[in-house]
């Protein structure tokens, strides 16, 4: 018994000079203002929730906006665009991420476009196919097209791998397309990184994922003759874009520390941070 | 001595409302999924919800038949007892009867340690390696499908099986053994003809929780199956109940989210059920 | 007359006896094979810039540090609120409850909750306590969750320990004139702390392992936070979340493997230390 005690004893001390060790490290010195501050130190919990595919962009950005205040604590929840709107507008988040516009029938939100994403339609390395007409990928993804021969790849059967109902990344697409509600899939997972891992894993998977998570995993077609880089996103060649949002209550207020983490996404600090991860930033 | 009066009142009462938490909690459970399901039944009416054939949630004209993800449920269930059974019991005879007792100790400490590795690790393996080697063995152009689910499942529900049927076996009476060697049966015949029968409600038992097991798991079956509204086919990719609610719960509002709780009652009932059953199969056992 | 058995019967023997020789070998090869292919992935890919960094987005590196810690609190939270309520339960069952029918529909009630999916906990643990609530996805919501999650466990754990306490033990007590829950104090947990304490590491185990509940309660999180009261608010993944964010959403498997080697190593150190426990602290 006196043993039990003595290691739950021990284990929360141990745990509160952790706390203690953390809280002690940020009290600032008082009386020197460093030239640069242009504000009092923010402070206090913002939690973000929504786009899988902003993930990489909304992980930069708060990691730069956490290393200028380091009293803030930002979380991010990768669940899905529709389920970042939704915790905008229940009040679970102060930021939802959403990677497409709002709709009519969502009111009562702000939304704040902070980047352009492009959506690269990805094939497995090993597909030759290296260019897709418009309705040439419409017709692969509602079924129409059973074959890579069509195409102009290998005689192989089509596996089509997407995203699941609620998903920005899908929802742009598919309006972009043309195929809303068309689509037949062989898969439906909930994240743009589970999409690139299913279609790098697989040789006949087609499939489409935010450019900012892409990398030499698969192999992105361009599509019209347009290749996904942010060039052709902002000068609009490249006809798959879509917008990352950051969507607020307009009925609740928002903290100090959520209005300053929105504006520095929008700021000219933001532009290379999100041109690093893969986006760009809206003008 | 008055102190020690109240301390003793108080405790008891303490006690006896830490018990009543178990109850509340329970009836808490029950309540909200009974109010927040009711509703999209309603809506949808029964026989359209419980025996269409077509789930499209997002759609302009959202249609909620879930018998896809009934029907792979209970596939996917039946596929795993068909292939853990077997397996589980098997396991449980080698060690309750033939294994030697340091054999024996080693395998069960294997069997305890399949209990408790995490869901989302088989589902990593399962995603990794099973789901590759059905798409390469069966020439399939995908292979996340329901037979993934299957397998994945059956090695889920080997460790219960295989714990209660083996704490069964071990407790038939030597007498019954003894007595079959005595009239020139065989170790093997003792075991399938009277060993096996005696432990029968002790086994059912172990089966029964397998069968909780393998209708309540999500994650694991999450990242093998595909995950698309389909009606069951072995090797088609599928949803089963309890993923069609964590593929859309984040993001579900309105009908669609009253859709995802009445999917969870259907759940909690069959799971109600289930426990119905077992607890008249243990009892029928004690009365022998 | 010969003594042996006819053809049939030794086919039989023979044929039966292999199939059960081969069921008990593929579920050793089973657990062999996954322990081995797991830790031959993540081993490797354990250093220690993964156990104690977090994730960087800036710098491309991962780190699961956030993740543990999140691990620690929740285990901490749900145990500081079920082992008490739990224990307490377990005793009003044993010592004080007089009425039988009473005790069966607490323990109905008991045999319930175990068999809920945890789908349904992260469900009405969403609902319940993130929503209406208002506890957002934090670990507190978490935590409270599991905690009607490990209730039945802990409940019946315990329960089983007291029932080991022989009678004469209470007898004796109450004839020397001790009070109820003097006797419950002294006497009567002391002898059931192996009991207690076995449940309490049998909870651990199952909180490490839970993922569906958690990823809709206590959400994904992997930010830092070090200060406790503060993490109670906050969104944050425990290990097994994190295998599955990692290794299926966002591809990185060598992480996914590493993070499954850790949780194995915590399966095997948990069983070890049942039994461990059981011997240590069962009074003969």
């Amino acid at each position: 018994m006196k043993k039990m005690i003595g290691l739950i004893t021990v284990f929360v001390i141990a745990l509160t000079l952790l706390a203690g060790c953390n809280s002690s490290q940020q009290t600032s010195s008082p009386g020197t203002t460093p030239p640069n501050t242009t504000a009092p130190k923010l402070s206090g919990t913002i939690s973000t929730n929504g786009s899988t595919s902003m993930e990489k962009v909304v992980a930069s950005l708060i990691e730069a906006f956490k290393a200028e205040n380091p009293d803030v604590t930002i979380t991010y929840d990768a669940t899905g665009s529709g389920s970042g709107i939704t915790a905008a507008t229940e009040g679970t988040a102060d930021i939802g991420l959403s990677s497409r516009n709002l709709k009519d029938s969502e009111t009562g939100l702000d939304a704040t476009i902070i980047a352009l994403d492009g959506i690269a339609i990805i094939v497995n390395n090993t597909n030759v196919v290296d260019n897709l007409t418009i309705e040439q990928i419409a017709g692969l993804f509602t079924g129409e097209i059973t074959n890579w021969s069509q195409v102009g790849g290998a005689d192989a059967p089509v596996a089509v791998i997407g995203r699941e109902a609620g998903s920005g990344t899908r929802d742009g697409f598919e309006s972009i397309i043309g195929v809303t509600e068309e689509c037949i899939y062989d898969q439906e997972l909930t994240s743009t990184g589970a999409v690139i891992t299913a279609v790098s894993s697989n040789q006949y998977a087609i499939g489409y994922a935010s450019l900012s998570a892409v990398s030499s995993e698969v192999k992105s077609v361009t599509v019209e003759g347009v290749q996904c880089t942010e060039d052709t996103i902002l000068d609009g060649t490249y006809a798959i874009q879509r917008p990352f949002v950051m969507v607020t209550s307009s009925s609740k207020e928002l903290s100090a520390a959520a209005k300053a983490f929105i504006e520095f996404a929008l700021s000219d600090e933001a532009t290379e941070i999100i041109a690093n991860a893969g986006a760009v930033q809206a003008r | 001595m008055k102190i020690k009066a109240v301390m003793e009142k108080t405790m008891s009462c303490l006690f006896f409302i830490c018990g009543m938490v178990t109850i509340a909690a329970v009836i808490t459970i029950s309540v909200y999924m009974v109010l927040s399901g009711i509703p999209a039944i309603k809506e949808v009416g029964l026989s359209e919800f419980l025996f269409g054939q077509v789930w499209k949630s997002t759609a302009a004209e959202p249609q909620f038949g879930i018998l896809p993800f009934i029907l792979t449920s209970v596939y996917g269930t039946l596929g795993a007892c068909l292939v853990g059974v077997p397996v589980g019991i098997m396991t449980a005879v080698f060690l309750a009867k033939i294994a030697s007792t340091r054999v024996a100790a080693t395998v069960n400490t294997a069997v305890e340690l399949l209990a408790g590795i995490p869901s989302v690790v088989y589902g990593l393996i399962g995603m990794i390696v099973l789901v590759p080697a059905i798409m390469q063995l069966f020439q399939l152009k995908n292979g996340t499908s329901l037979l993934a689910a299957i397998i994945v499942l059956a090695v889920m529900i080997l460790p219960s099986i295989i714990s209660v049927s083996r704490t069964a076996l071990m407790a038939v009476p030597k007498e019954y053994e003894e007595a079959s060697y005595a009239l020139g049966a065989t170790k093997m015949e003792t075991i399938f003809k009277v060993s096996i029968p005696a432990a029968k409600s002790g086994i059912a038992a172990g089966i029964v929780l397998g069968i909780g097991r393998a209708i309540g798991e999500a994650m694991a079956v999450m990242m093998v199956a595909g995950n698309v509204a389909n009606m069951p086919g072995l090797f088609k990719s599928v949803t089963f109940l309890t993923t069609a609610i964590a593929k859309e719960m984040s993001y579900a509002s309105g009908l669609q989210k009253q859709a995802l709780y009445s999917i969870a009652l259907v759940l909690f009932i069959f799971i109600m059920i289930i426990n119905v059953i077992l607890n008249a199969v243990l009892k029928r056992g004690d009365k022998r | 007359m010969k003594n042996r058995l006819s053809v049939k019967r030794r086919a039989y023997g023979t044929i039966l006896k292999g199939f059960i020789l081969l069921c008990a070998g593929i579920t050793v090869m089973l657990l062999a094979i996954l322990i081995g292919f797991i830790f031959y992935r993540g081993l490797g890919n354990i250093t220690w810039e993964l156990l104690t960094t977090a994730r960087s987005a800036l710098k491309n590196t991962i780190g699961i540090l956030p993740n543990i810690l999140y691990t620690l609190y929740i285990i901490l939270t749900t145990l500081v609120i079920a082992l008490p309520v739990g224990i307490g339960a377990a005793i009003y069952l044993n010592e004080y409850a007089a009425n039988k029918r009473f005790v069966r529909v607490i323990e109905f009630a008991t045999e319930t909750l175990t068999g809920i999916p945890s789908i349904i906990y992260g469900l009405v643990g969403y609902l319940f306590f993130c929503q209406k609530l208002g506890l957002g996805s934090s670990i507190l919501a978490g935590s409270l969750t599991l905690v009607i999650m490990t209730l039945p466990t802990i409940v019946r754990t315990t329960q089983e320990a007291l029932k080991t306490v022989p009678d004469s033990y209470r007898e004796g007590a109450v004839a020397l004139g001790a009070t109820k829950w003097y006797m419950i104090r002294t006497i009567i947990l002391p002898s059931s702390l192996d009991g207690v304490v076995g449940g309490a590491i049998l909870s651990i185990g199952r909180i490490v392992g839970e993922s569906a509940a958690l990823i809709f309660t206590a959400g994904t999180g992997y930010a830092l936070v070090t200060h406790y009261l503060q993490a109670l608010g906050t969104s944050g993944g425990s290990l097994s979340v994190a295998l599955y964010v990692y290794a299926f959403e966002q591809g990185e498997f060598d992480v996914g493997f590493a993070i499954a080697s850790i949780l194995i190593i915590i399966v095997l150190i948990i069983n070890f230390m049942t039994k461990f426990v059981k011997r240590k602290l069962k009074k003969v």
